[in-house]
C-alpha cells in the first residue's frame, strides 16, 4: 500500500497555503497518497472565488507585501495556486472540508469548489486518514 | 513500446516532479519517458522519485541548469 501524507490546512495565508500545496504535490509526486483537511481560515481558500484572498502571513502590509512577494513568484515562475490545485486533483489527491468551520462561519457545501471538494466532515475524518498516515503536518 | 517527452524548461519546484508523476500515470509499462528541465533540484529530485515509484532511471545528462532524464515504467 502507497504511503500515506495528511495535512491539516488551518491557514488561509497565501504563503502558508503555496506550503501546504507544494508539499502535497511533491508527496503525490513521489508516489504517497495525500489527504488535505481544509479548516478555520483555511477553508476561506476553497470559497468560490476565495483562492487569491488570503493575505501573506508576515509583512503584509496592508496588501503591498503581498503584491510584491506575487511579483517576484511571477518572476521566478511560480505556478499558481489554480494550477497547483488543478494537479493536486489530478494526482488523485483528496480533499475534507470541516463542517465544523461551515457551520460556525455560515458556509454551505454549493459556496465550495466542489470541483475540488470530496467530502465534508468533522475531526473524526481527519484521524480517520491520520491513524495510519507517514506524513502529518499542520500548517 | 512508446516514448513520452515532458518538457519543463523554466519551471520550478513542484512542477518538474508533478509533470514526471502525471507522464509516468500516462505510460504503459515499458514506455520510457523523457523529461527535459532547467531546475536543478529537480535533477536530483526526479531520481528520488523514481526511486520511490520503483521505476527504472535509464539517464541523467546536462549541466544542473540544463538537464535530461529518461526513465522507464
Amino acid at each position: 500500500m502507497a504511503q500515506k501524507a495528511t495535512i491539516v490546512v488551518q491557514s488561509g495565508d497565501m504563503d502558508k497555503l503555496y506550503s501546504s500545496l507544494i508539499i502535497a504535490n511533491g508527496a503525490l509526486a513521489m508516489g504517497m497518497e495525500v489527504w488535505m483537511f481544509f479548516t478555520f481560515w483555511g477553508l476561506q481558500r476553497l470559497k468560490k472565488g476565495g483562492l487569491e484572498k488570503g493575505p501573506l502571513s508576515k509583512m503584509h502590509m496592508l496588501g503591498f507585501g503581498k503584491w510584491m512577494v506575487k511579483n517576484r513568484m511571477k518572476k521566478a515562475n511560480v505556478a499558481s495556486l489554480e494550477r497547483m490545485f488543478a494537479d493536486f486533483k489530478e494526482l488523485g489527491g483528496k480533499i475534507i472540508a470541516c463542517d465544523m468551520t461551515m457551520d460556525i462561519m455560515g458556509i454551505k457545501p454549493e459556496d465550495l469548489r466542489e470541483d475540488w471538494v470530496d467530502e465534508c466532515g468533522g475531526v473524526g475524518a481527519y484521524i480517520n486518514q491520520a491513524q495510519n498516515s507517514d506524513l502529518t503536518l499542520f500548517i | 513500446m512508446a516514448e513520452i517527452k515532458v518538457v519543463v524548461r523554466g519551471e520550478v519546484c513542484p512542477v518538474p516532479l508533478v509533470e514526471t508523476r502525471k507522464a509516468v500515470r500516462r505510460a504503459q509499462p515499458g514506455d520510457i519517458i523523457e523529461i527535459v528541465g532547467t531546475h536543478p533540484s529537480s535533477k536530483r529530485e526526479i531520481p528520488m522519485a523514481v526511486e520511490a515509484l520503483d521505476l527504472e532511471l535509464l539517464s541523467v545528462e546536462g549541466t544542473d541548469t540544463d538537464w535530461v532524464i529518461r526513465i522507464r515504467r
